[in-house]
């Protein structure tokens, strides 16, 4: 290591994070009025030059700086841009619910940001330091956006939930890493995976300090058996935090599973292939059965969100570029659906407030007929019938795993879709063809609207023209694991 | 050397007494300074290890504003602890054979520990060598060019942590009075008092109510 400054060229986009959200910070609390809706604009335009700067500045070429403690690479451009057009996107449908609740409060942009900030650093990390740093800024800020409605019990206790569970999982990661450390004696990435490749398998504490690691990432993913979480928090958070969960923190969170198993740990595949094998069959299976049983819309998006996890899991199985490939598809597709989905149930009211239960969608069609048409595409979407995108990403991740010669896999995972499309069905099922049970108000947001037409449209059978070129980049970003 | 083997034993036999003291005390204000006891002897452990910096650091940062926090928390609070420990026996035979288990997994893991390879040269990289600077400019060396990213996020982290604070308890009261330093500093003389000439046998009436 050496006393020079490091190449600070990679950090760029981090850098313009960190600093803009302090700036945004003064902004805040200097502007004693209007200040939420300012906040907002700049923070949006805060994340479209960091974009900007990460796409055409910084680049997809493989540079490590930090003494290797930072990485940036195709992959990680690649999944940093969907992180900042789904913190793009929560933003900007965020605005027309906070004010309706009045809880338009400044710091609600400033903590997405901080939380992208904290995702940036995830995907980026190349040591198990700098991946434990990231993770817990994302999560802290995540935790305070749970409980960012504090005068509604509900939200509050989404919070501490979250929040109790969350340090129990950073808890176990820790405990993992020390194992790690105890036995390799470093926890940098490159370093890791040159002493794991020659100490060879079967030393018992280093398999446990996997299996704990594995433990904590597949908690903040949310998957089957470390789930319990997600559906209260889900439920209690604002609706547009939920959105927000349901998007960028599990692109990073995924993003981080690939960075860490098919890195450092890529030699002990033989010991982690089981455990992700055992968590996707189990996030495919609760993710679709219980989901069967939900009655309020957003619970119902949680276990659809531990089923796409499962999905997204099997594409990680394989362990080769190839399943890093499929999981870029499959989260493209995965980020417009649920967007478009949390858009529509955002724009949503009646007159006891924002519609939450499954049955008060019925008649939505006479209502509201472009709304009623955007959420049976969404539907039919998540559900994976052919022609619509979610079909695509689905379709690359099975292809995948069934190339990989993991035929069981693909079939179980063919199976809970099927049994996950029943309860897409019904709600379009109800939306159609059930009599009005309750009168909707318009909630005429353009911004919303704009987001639900064309991520409708993405999610349509348009698509298609989209797969070549998100297949292609989804190429290109995978590209960082080859070899 | 036998009185270095002695304070390790001491120290130990403390902090371990102390731990357990901790959580079986009945008084919770008990408990916090049997906690200000273990942290004392930790200290003592570093001081042995030749980590003096973090043994001051642990005298300063946990006894010193940590555990006397914690004593005023516990003081002040007022938690019914007879009404948290209900239950206790209740939960006591399924936690405890989980723990059993988790015992006996851990003592496998580590009776069968090995260590891997170049797990010496892995762990002495980023350290300077002993001997040639002390702990404190060590320390800053690693923390302040090496980890300085990590150090920096460290910072972002509390940052974050401030925010939730005060975004999740900060409220605006109506009908507080604040110090406004620019009015102070605006007001001038004549705002504030006037010179009235006093008639001889008369008092002096009120003229103004809203000055002063």
């Amino acid at each position: 290591m050496t006393n020079m400054v490091p190449n600070l060229m990679p950090v760029m986009p981090e850098i313009i994070l960190a600093v803009g959200a302090m700036l945004l910070l003064m902004v805040g609390v200097f502007r004693p009025t209007k200040a939420f809706s300012e906040v907002s604009t700049l923070s949006l335009l805060l994340l479209v030059i960091t974009g900007g700067v990460l796409y055409f500045y910084v680049g997809g070429e493989t540079q490590i700086t930090f003494g290797g403690m930072f990485i940036s690479d195709s992959f990680a451009v690649y999944t940093k841009v969907l992180i900042l057009i789904g913190s793009f996107l929560s933003i900007v449908m965020a605005g027309p619910y906070l004010k309706d609740h009045m809880i338009d409060r400044f710091e609600f942009p400033v903590l997405i940001i901080l939380a992208t900030l904290g995702m940036f650093a995830m995907v980026s990390a190349n040591s198990l330091m700098s991946l434990y740093v990231g993770l817990e800024l994302q999560s802290l800020s995540l935790y305070v956006l749970a409980a960012f409605n504090r005068d509604r019990n509900r939200s509050t206790e989404s919070g501490l939930k979250y929040f109790v569970l969350g340090a129990l999982s950073s808890g176990m990661l820790l405990y993992g890493i020390s194992l790690i450390y105890g036995f390799t004696g470093s926890v940098d990435f490159d370093v890791l995976a040159l002493t794991l490749e020659k100490a060879g398998s079967g030393h018992l504490g280093l398999t446990l300090g996997l299996v704990f690691i594995l433990a904590g990432l597949a908690f903040k993913v949310s998957a089957v058996p470390f789930h319990m979480w997600a559906p209260d928090v889900y439920e209690g958070a604002p609706t547009p935090v939920t959105s927000f969960f349901a998007t960028a923190p599990k692109i990073a969170a995924l993003a981080l599973f690939v960075r860490v198993m098919m890195g450092p740990f890529a030699d002990m595949i033989g010991e982690w292939q089981q455990v992700v094998i055992f968590l996707s069959v189990a996030s495919m299976l609760v993710g679709a059965f219980v989901a069967l049983m939900q009655t309020n819309i957003k619970r119902l998006m949680a276990y659809s969100s531990i089923g796409h996890v499962g999905y997204a899991l099997m594409a990680i199985v394989i362990g080769t570029s190839a399943g890093v490939e499929a999981l870029m598809v499959y989260l493209v597709f995965y980020l417009t659906m649920t967007i478009g989905t949390f858009g529509a149930i955002l724009s949503m009211r009646h007159s006891d407030g924002m519609v939450e239960d499954i049955n008060d969608l019925a008649g939505l069609s006479t209502n509201n007929l472009p709304l009623a048409i955007s959420i049976a595409i969404f539907m039919f979407s998540l559900a994976g019938i052919p022609l619509l995108a979610g079909f695509f990403g689905k379709y690359y991740v099975f292809l995948a795993v069934v190339e990989a010669g993991f035929v069981p896999l693909a079939v179980i995972g063919v199976v809970t879709s099927v049994v996950g499309a029943f309860y897409y069905l019904r709600i379009i099922k109800i939306m159609f063809f059930d009599d009005a049970a309750v009168s909707f108000e318009k909630m005429e947001s353009r911004s919303l609207n704009w987001v639900i037409g064309v991520t409708a449209l993405i999610n349509s059978p348009a698509s298609v023209f989209l797969i070549a070129p998100v297949a292609a980049m989804a190429a290109w970003a995978a590209l960082s694991f080859a070899g | 050397m036998e009185l270095i083997a002695f304070s390790f034993y001491l120290f130990a036999t403390i902090a371990v007494v102390s731990g357990v003291l901790v959580i079986s005390a009945k008084n919770p204000v008990h408990s916090v300074l049997w906690l200000i006891l273990t942290f004392f002897s930790a200290a003592g452990l570093f001081v042995l290890m030749g980590a003096e910096f973090i043994a001051m650091l642990l005298i300063i940062v946990y006894v010193g504003a940590v555990a006397v926090l914690f004593l005023f928390v516990v003081m002040m609070l007022d938690i019914n602890f007879v009404e948290l420990r209900q239950g206790f026996l209740q939960y006591l035979p399924i936690g405890a054979t989980i723990t059993l288990i988790l015992f006996i997994e851990m003592g496998m893991v580590v009776a069968t520990w090995q260590l891997g390879p170049d797990v010496a040269a892995n762990a002495a990289a980023p350290s300077p060598a002993v001997g040639d600077i002390s702990n404190t400019a060590a320390l800053g060396q690693i923390i302040y060019t090496d980890y300085i990213y990590i150090f920096q996020g460290a910072g972002m982290i509390l940052l974050v942590a401030m925010i939730g604070a005060i975004v999740l308890t900060h409220r605006k009261r109506p009908g507080v009075k604040r110090q406004v330093v620019n009015d102070q500093v605006a007001r001038r003389p004549e705002d504030a008092f006037e010179l009235v000439d006093v008639a001889v046998g008369e008092g002096i009436t009120q003229r103004t109510q809203n000055k002063g």
